[in-house]
Parts: C-alpha cells; sequence; structure tokens
C-alpha cells in the first residue's frame, strides 16, 4: 500500500538509503561481534591438540550427565524466575500507571534500582540478610527456632534473579500500558465491560508485546547470567559451567565454547519464540495522545491495598540496597542480625579515588547507551517497517549478544584488535572506545527489546498519513516515528546506560589501567580483602546512587513528554 | 551530538596516551587493592619520579592477557601468588631474566625454594595453608576449633566448612597438592572426601571462603593464611591454624618479556625485596610474611616468623614438578567427584555419621562392616597416582596424540564412577543404620 502511493524514483532513493543503514548496522555487528566472539567460539568445532575442525564436541555434550543436569537446571530455574519477576512486576505497574497514585515517578525509579546492583556487593549484601546465617534466619533461630533457606540451591538462584531482573517486566509493561489509548479503554467501557474482565479483555492484550518483551529478557538473561548462580555456589548450570571452563581450564578447550554455543541458540530460540507468539496479532493502536490510560481514583480500602502491595514489594526488591548501604556505613558485620558499629570512614576512604571512576563510568555507560539506541533503533525501524531481504538476522545477531559471555567477548576484542595498532604503537584494543563498544554491544539487545516493543505499538497507518501528505521518509521518522516513540527510545537508553554501568566481566579483560577504569573495576579491586569490603560497599552506594538519579531524572523526561503530546491533542 | 561525540572520541584518546607517561611501571596483579596501594605509596615515595600503574586481574585471567597480548606486550611486570603461573609463564618464554640487588635473602622458606633457579621469577613474601573459622559461629552452633585436617571429617563439622574449588584457586590447588604429597595419593583424596562430606559449599573465588567466614555464613575455611591474618587484623571476630601437614610457598614477582619499562621494572622488584619493601608487608590490611628474615624483630604481635617457628621447619617437602605435571588432573579430579557431585557425597557422609553415631557403644559386627564399606566406597578414587600422571589421561586433557579419550569423556567416567559409589555408600550406612534401631 505505501509502496502504490509513491513515486518509483521515490522508492528506489528511499530503498538504497534503507540499505545502506543495513549495510552500516551488519558491519557494526560484524565487527564488534560475530568476529570477535567467533574467533573465540571456533574453538567449540575444534579437536583438542590438533585443531582439526569436528562436531565430536557437541556429541560429548550430550553424553555427559553433569552438563545435561546443568541443562535442565537452567530452563528451570530460568523459567520460575519468569513466574515469580511477574509477580513483582506486574503489580507495581498496574497500580503505578492506572491510578492516581502519589510518588508514581519514584516508585517506577526504585523498582528499576535491582537492575543496577553492582556485582560482588549485592550478593555480599543479600547473604548478610537472607543467607542461612542472615540477619532474617538469625532472628527467626533466635524468637521461632527455625530458618528458611532463601539462598540455597536452585532456590536461591531463582530468589536472586527474580528480586534482580523484574524491572525488564515492570519497564517494559509499564511503557505499554502508558501507550494504550485511553478511547480502547473508554469504548470498552462503554459497551459495558469494567473491572477485571476490562484489565483481561482489552488493557493485558494491549500490554501484551511489553510483557513478552520483558518476559524473555528475563528468562534469556537469567537463563545466560553466570554471576548470581557463582555467587551462591550453584555451579550445576549452563552459564557458570562455559565459564568455568573457560576461565580454568583454559581457551583450549573446545567444551566451554560448546557451552557458549548451546546458550546462544537458546536464547536466539526464546527471542525468536517471543516474536512467534506475537506473529499475527496488531496491537498497534492509530489514535495517539492523550496521556495513555485513564488514571483512576483509588477509593480509600483500594489504596491501603495498593500501597500495601507496593511497599511489601518495593522493601523486598530494594533489600540489597538496604544491605549495602548498611554494610558501606558497618565497622564490623559478623554473624550478627546488625552490624557491630557505624563509621564514616569507607566513604573518606573512597572519596578521592572514586571521582575518576565516576567520570569514566558516566562517559562509558552515556556512549554505549547511545549507540545501542541508534543501533537499536535502526535495527527495529528495518525490521518492523521494511521489507529487506535478511532484516531479521540483524535482529537475530544483535540479541545472540545476550548470550556471548563476557569474558568471552572480552577476549574476542583482545585477539582481534591486539594486533591492530595506532601509529605510536598503542594497540587498538587497549583504546577505552574498545571497552565502550564492548558494553553497547553487550547492552544493544536490551534497548533493542524496548524499542522493538515502542515501535509495535505505532501504528504505520500514521506514517503512512504522513508520507500521503507529502512527507518524505527521513521526515516521517523525524516528525512522527521518533516523538511517538520516545519513550521507548529512553527506556532503552535507560536501560542500556544503566546496566552498562555495573558491568564488569568483559570490562576487566579489556581496562588497561586505573585512570581508564569504571566504577565497577574499582570496586571488583576493594571487594577482594577483609579491609576492603566497607569500602567496596560504600563506592557500591555511590553508583547506585548515580545511576539511580540519572534514572529518576530520565522518567520525568519520559513523564513530561508524554503530558506535552497529550496536550497537544 | 556528532560534535560531542567526536569529542568524546578526541579525549578518550588524550586520555590514554598521557597514562603512558615517562616512568611509568606498568604491574598486572591478582593482589587485592588494599595489598597494592600501601606497596605503590611507600614505592612511589622511595623512588621519585616513578609511577606504578595498577592491572587488577584473577591469576588466571592474567596469564591468559599476558598471552594474548604477547605481540605487542605494554606490561612490566607480573606478581601473584600461585609458583604454577610463573611457571607457566615461564614455559611460554613470557618472563625474562634479571638478578635482584637485595642481600641477605634465603633460598628456601620450609622446605620451598624461594626464587626460580634460572632468574625467572622471585618470591618476596611466604604464605601458608591452614583453617580459619569465626568464633562467634562456632559458639553459637556448639562446635570445636579445629587444629588438624582429620579433626575436619568429624560428624560436628557437617555443613560447616568451605573451601574454593582448586580448578579456580590457585593457591587451594597447591592446598589440595600439598595434602596429596603429605598424606599419599589414596589416603590424601580419602581425607579430602571424607572432609568434602562436610562442606557447606565449594566457592568459586579464593576469596569467597575467607569473606563466607568473616560475615558468619560460614563457620571454616580452609584458606591460604593471610586471607586469615588481614581479617584478624582488620577486626573480624576469627582465627587462624596452620595443621601440622602444610607447606609454605612463596608469592612471587617477575619482569615481563620485552617490557616496555625494564629498568623501571627491575627498580620495583630490587625495592620490593628491599627491607623497607619488605616491612610494608606487615601493614594490617596485607599481613604477608616477609621473605627477608631481617625484618621479623619488627613483625606485629601474632604473626608467626617461618623462619624459627618449630612448625614451620617439620613442613613437607613439596615436588613442585609432580604437583604442575597432574594439576589439570588433580583439578578435574577434585570438580568431578567432589564440587559436581557435592549433594550425593553429602548425603552419603550424612548417612554414615548418622550410622557411627547409632554404633558408637555398641557391638554389632554387621553394622560395622556395612559401615566400613560405606567408608570405602566414599573415599575410593576413580584412577591411580600413576595412572594421574600417565601420557594417555595427561594428553587428554592437554592436547596429544596418547590420549585414549577425550576430556570430556573422562570427566563422565569419574563422576558417574562417584555417584554410583556415593548412592551406594548411603545405602550401606542406611541399612547399617536400620540394623542398630
Amino acid at each position: 500500500m505505501t509502496e502504490l502511493s509513491l513515486a518509483p524514483a521515490k522508492t528506489r532513493r528511499r530503498v538504497s538509503g534503507l540499505v545502506l543503514l543495513m549495510l552500516a548496522i551488519a558491519a557494526f555487528l560484524l565487527l564488534f561481534l560475530l568476529i570477535p566472539a567467533g574467533t573465540v567460539i571456533y574453538v567449540a568445532f575444534t579437536e583438542k591438540g590438533t585443531g582439526a575442525l569436528t562436531l565430536v564436541n557437541f556429541l560429548d555434550f550430550f553424553e555427559n550427565d553433569l552438563f545435561k543436569r546443568a541443562f535442565v537446571n537452567s530452563v528451570y530455574v530460568s523459567a520460575m524466575s519468569v513466574v515469580w519477576a511477574s509477580i513483582f512486576a506486574l503489580p507495581l505497574a498496574v497500580i503505578t500507571t492506572r491510578f492516581e497514585f502519589r510518588g508514581a515517578v519514584l516508585i517506577q525509579t526504585l523498582g528499576f534500582l535491582p537492575l543496577i546492583m553492582p556485582p560482588f556487593v549485592g550478593a555480599v549484601a543479600m547473604m548478610l540478610l537472607f543467607g542461612r546465617n542472615g540477619s532474617v534466619n538469625l532472628l527467626l533461630d533466635q524468637y521461632l527456632g527455625f530458618k528458611l533457606p532463601f539462598m540455597e540451591g536452585l532456590n536461591g538462584v531463582i530468589f536472586v534473579q527474580s528480586l534482580h531482573y523484574f524491572p525488564f517486566i515492570l519497564v517494559n509493561v509499564s511503557n505499554s500500558l502508558r501507550q494504550i489509548d485511553v478511547s480502547m479503554e473508554e469504548a470498552a467501557q462503554n459497551l459495558g465491560s469494567s473491572g477485571f474482565r476490562l484489565f483481561r479483555k482489552i488493557v493485558f492484550p494491549l500490554a501484551m508485546p511489553g510483557y513478552l518483551a520483558g518476559a524473555a529478557l528475563v528468562f534469556v538473561k537469567v537463563f545466560d547470567d553466570l554471576a548470581t548462580p557463582l555467587l551462591l555456589n550453584v555451579t550445576d548450570m549452563l552459564a557458570p559451567q562455559a565459564y568455568l571452563r573457560v576461565t580454568s581450564i583454559g581457551l583450549s578447550d573446545p567444551m566451554g565454547y560448546v557451552i557458549a554455543t548451546i546458550l546462544i541458540a537458546v536464547s536466539v530460540f526464546a527471542m525468536w519464540a517471543s516474536v512467534a507468539l506475537m506473529r499475527g496479532k496488531d496491537y498497534a493502536t492509530a489514535q495517539r495522545g492523550g496521556g495513555g490510560l485513564a488514571k483512576r481514583k483509588l477509593k480509600p480500602r483500594e489504596a491501603v491495598l495498593a500501597y500495601g502491595v507496593v511497599i511489601l514489594v518495593l522493601f523486598l526488591v530494594l533489600s540489597p540496597h538496604i544491605g549495602l548501604l548498611l554494610l558501606s556505613f558497618a565497622t564490623i558485620w559478623s554473624f550478627s542480625p546488625l552490624p557491630d558499629g557505624y563509621t564514616l570512614a569507607h566513604y573518606g576512604r573512597v572519596i578521592g579515588e572514586s571521582s575518576i571512576y565516576i567520570k569514566n563510568t558516566l562517559i562509558y555507560a552515556s556512549a554505549a547507551g547511545l549507540i545501542d539506541v541508534v543501533v537499536g533503533g535502526g535495527i527495529a525501524y528495518l525490521v518492523l517497517r521494511t521489507k529487506l531481504f535478511g532484516r531479521q538476522w540483524l535482529d537475530w545477531a544483535a540479541t545472540a549478544a545476550l548470550a556471548v559471555p563476557g569474558v568471552v567477548l572480552g577476549i574476542g576484542y583482545l585477539r582481534t584488535f591486539y594486533g591492530v595498532t595506532l601509529p605510536d604503537g598503542t594497540p587498538l584494543a587497549t583504546l577505552p572506545i574498545m571497552v565502550i563498544l564492548a558494553l553497547a554491544i553487550r547492552r544493544l539487545p536490551y534497548a533493542l527489546r524496548a524499542i522493538f516493543a515502542a515501535m509495535q505499538q505505532i501504528s504505520v497507518s500514521l506514517e503512512e498519513a504522513a508520507e500521503n501528505l507529502g512527507a518524505n521518509k527521513a521526515r516521517t521518522v523525524r516528525r512522527i516515528v521518533i516523538p511517538l516513540m520516545l519513550g521507548g527510545l529512553l527506556a532503552g537508553f535507560v536501560t542500556s546506560f544503566a546496566t552498562a554501568a555495573v558491568e564488569l566481566s568483559a570490562t576487566l579483560m579489556l581496562i588497561q589501567s586505573n585512570s581508564d577504569a569504571p566504577i565497577a573495576y574499582g570496586l571488583y579491586m576493594f571487594m577482594q580483602s577483609p579491609a576492603g569490603r566497607g569500602p567496596g560497599a560504600a563506592l557500591g552506594v555511590i553508583a547506585v546512587l548515580l545511576v539511580a538519579v540519572c534514572t529518576f531524572a530520565s522518567h520525568i523526561i519520559i513523564e513530561r513528554s508524554q503530558k506535552s503530546l497529550g496536550l497537544k491533542k | 551530538m556528532k560534535r560531542f561525540l567526536l569529542a568524546l572520541g578526541a579525549g578518550l584518546l588524550l586520555s590514554t596516551s598521557a597514562a603512558w607517561a615517562q616512568g611509568t611501571v606498568t604491574v598486572v596483579t591478582s593482589f587485592s587493592k588494599d595489598m597494592t596501594d600501601p606497596i605503590k605509596a611507600a614505592f612511589e615515595a622511595a623512588n621519585p619520579g616513578y609511577v606504578l600503574d595498577v592491572q587488577n586481574r584473577n591469576t588466571n585471567a592474567g596469564v591468559t592477557y599476558i598471552e594474548e597480548t604477547r605481540a605487542n606486550n605494554q606490561v612490566d611486570l607480573f606478581w601473584a601468588s600461585a609458583p604454577d603461573a610463573f611457571v607457566t609463564l615461564k614455559n611460554l618464554n613470557l618472563l625474562s631474566q634479571f638478578q635482584p640487588s637485595a642481600e641477605g635473602l634465603p633460598d628456601t622458606i620450609g622446605s620451598y625454594s624461594v626464587n626460580d633457579p634460572d632468574g625467572y621469577f622471585f618470591g618476596f613474601a611466604a604464605s601458608g595453608y591452614g583453617m580459619m573459622w569465626n568464633d562467634r559461629y562456632l559458639a553459637a552452633n556448639g562446635i570445636d576449633a579445629p587444629s588438624e585436617w582429620d579433626d575436619l571429617i568429624d560428624a560436628q563439622y557437617h555443613d560447616h566448612v568451605i573451601i574454593a574449588a582448586p580448578s579456580r584457586s590457585g593457591t587451594t590447588h597447591l592446598t589440595i597438592e600439598t595434602i596429596l604429597q603429605g598424606e599419599g595419593w589414596d589416603g590424601g583424596w580419602a581425607l579430602l572426601k571424607r572432609i568434602g562430606g562436610n562442606f557447606q559449599q565449594v566457592s568459586d573465588r579464593s576469596f569467597g571462603v575467607p569473606d563466607a567466614v568473616n560475615s558468619g555464613q560460614s563457620g571454616i575455611g580452609i584458606v591460604i593464611d593471610f586471607f586469615g591474618f588481614s581479617a584478624m587484623a582488620s577486626g573480624f571476630p576469627v582465627s587462624f591454624e596452620y595443621p601440622s601437614v602444610t607447606t609454605v610457598v612463596p608469592a612471587n614477582v617477575a619482569i615481563v618479556a620485552q617490557a616496555p619499562n625494564h629498568d623501571g621494572a627491575a627498580t620495583f622488584i630490587d625495592f620490593l625485596l628491599s627491607e623497607d619493601g619488605q616491612l610494608v608487608l606487615f601493614h594490617p590490611a596485607i599481613q604477608r610474611l616477609p621473605i627477608n628474615p631481617a625484618v621479623y624483630d619488627r613483625a606485629p604481635e601474632g604473626l608467626p616468623n617461618p623462619f624459627v617457628d618449630e612448625k614451620f621447619q617439620s613442613m613437607i617437602t613439596f615436588d613442585g614438578g609432580l604437583s604442575s605435571a597432574r594439576s589439570a588432573v588433580v583439578d578435574a579430579l577434585f570438580d568431578q567427584t567432589i564440587t559436581f557431585q557435592l549433594d550425593n557425597l553429602r548425603a552419603a557422609v550424612a548417612a554414615i555419621h548418622s550410622a557411627e553415631a547409632a554404633l558408637d557403644g555398641t557391638n554389632n559386627a554387621e553394622a560395622q562392616a556395612l559401615v566400613d564399606e560405606a567408608i570405602a566406597l566414599v573415599v575410593a578414587s576413580p584412577i591411580t597416582d600413576r595412572e594421574a600422571i600417565s601420557p594417555e589421561i595427561v594428553h587428554a586433557f592437554e592436547g596429544g596424540d596418547q590420549a585414549s579419550a577425550r576430556q570430556s569423556q573422562l570427566e563422565q567416567a569419574w563422576a558417574s564412577f562417584a555417584q554410583s559409589n556415593y548412592a551406594a555408600a548411603r545405602d550401606k550406612a542406611q541399612s547399617a543404620l536400620a540394623l542398630l534401631n
């Protein structure tokens, strides 16, 4: 239809522009993801010692009980984490977007915080609160005579992962709910629908793209995450197995890469499945503006219930941060519900050093976030709005980045770019720009999913209308598409920025000196010794505050932009 | 926006080139900031004009990094605990020879030779292995403090012990190897598996162990001494003890081959081995045993002197060659029969503990026989010490034409051996218990 309304010459020019865009994105992914990861993953298909090509390693994988058990455990933990993450996220999303609720922006920000828990310290804090001899269990034991195994085994992993990753669902569902046009709801109400039926028939289906995008992200992220199982000493899952093999047996061992390859395959499959579920369903609504659903006033009893639920969920999901805060002020905290004493000394120790870390973190994370929004927006546009051959591959390739372990990407960068030098002999791989690119690649899938979901809700008819009125493609994108999906773009940027700010595994391989190091690296340096635990926690608090302030600011921007669109109506 | 990005890129380029100023000595180390900061400060104060640039990486990642970047090396020094890592780097021709200027340093500490005989790397501090425990935890659970490895097989320690996987922690690997050499292959594995049945967790990071003990999540940790000493110096309610089967090994420093600042690297090693450098090791957050006997008259209270302390004189002779030859096999055996079978092993050992408790004071030969069989099943090792260094097995791990099977196949065989043994052991112990009740 679109094509018919355009002159042939115009079509050709537009297509060649899009082809250029596609080629540029493909080149970016090829150079900074596929080639570096490929140089390492190639080992999975070679015979140890001789280097001959073989598939026997995959046969070994399926004959090994440990790997089979790890596979089943990973699928189970990921699926259960999606269930629990939904239980935490959906009430928060619905209450803050559907009702007039004081502090909705604050809750959206606080609900985002778990994602930005820096490595190491978060787990230490969780252990101090919920571990076998953590505050909760020591108190339970003292007063009630029993303990609850929150942090033991697979259930411990599910508990921590669902607390950690539920913001993916929260952010995406909230964004979807805000995008639903109020007229849909009004139409349903006029036809006599209300209450839960209205929610089930209208609101939930329309929020489906956001929910599925979030749920798929949670699944894939939990499936590929190695830090949490490792910190809980659960090793019979796939991602920890891959990491343990690569880092302890060495780079020449094929099995680690076999597992990495299987991780990538499952991740891509999960993403494909979430898209396939949406296939044939059109959730785009043509009318825009009005600032999303009508916000209802809460009746007093409902208000009590809503605040109760929100406070309970927030308390639970913020417990790692509460623990971290306590730890950063604690003198000694050992086998007791609360620290023995409090001090400001840890902040004194890190304050002088942290400014360089903060500066580096802001530069790296915001540059990575910008790259992700540009590349992610490009991919989403190509996939959803064009019929170019192979566009889906861009999506798969970018998504596969989720499953490439940070260590593998880091080593891949060293292998690919270390030989390339600047005129003065500095290897390309040692430049901070490489850290930014690695972070951008690692976080691209997050941004992509958020942007994708936002774009799926925009009806193509709006763009067609603009073009029929004589706007060219670039102008349509600038005047129609970008303003309408500003929320999605910002959500993508924030997700990518915030998680990149606390990323460690890839950076650890690439950071060359302390003066180039981000906060996560400084934290890692501190958290290796007993005396460094307090300063490490203090640095962790600084990191969380930093990202929280940035997130809060962007939420306010989202709210404002929604309102201003509403006013223009 | 474009201009901003350009400026950003230019700024980044400038900031890196500025980091390579004259006199910068770049060191890759596995040591924590708490240790490197005081040494860096002392070194820079004693040698004006030099700047020590510290890159923190764990030992394995550090070796990998130096290997991957050898074509255009930017690192001057490698500085870490595990002597194995230095042997690996030396064998890859990634270290350069050097003659330190410090005098009065010993050739051996305990029974371990301090320096590489070819002058490629140098010990600067000594470390021994032992057990640390949380005093509050032990008191709350009514457990006695252990003093020997054997103590840890006792039923009272069930579910209270933590260790790092030897495949993940160079220092734990040396501890395991010390036990295997001190008790013999079969005796060593028997001891390790019976202690293993009492493990609460197997951590994948060296520091995960002292951290769990410091915070009171675990009771007793098997650790290198300075983790215990520095935690005590930081005020944590913990204690540390050397058992009699232990060894001291040096922590090392080496100059990387084709170091961009070879002179600076040499200056650093000379400083580290000098009295001034050695004295920094007494810093409360470091607490390592200096290699220079002359400084021990200024040692803080509680830190042993390995050159006069009797315990250190009776330590076993550690065979570094043997350790290096079978290191991958020992790690894989530990992982396949203990780390990844922990639930099964714990269940079997718990059943044996209950049967033994019921057996205590009775005289039931049939039940005793069943318990003995159960213990024999738990401690059995899938391969002998001779097989562990045979080319058929070593080549499967390191690549070679004499491999009898692929590594993954061997691991699967060992894992299923352990799994079925542990299941059978648990059944026997439970039938023994049934006889007694």
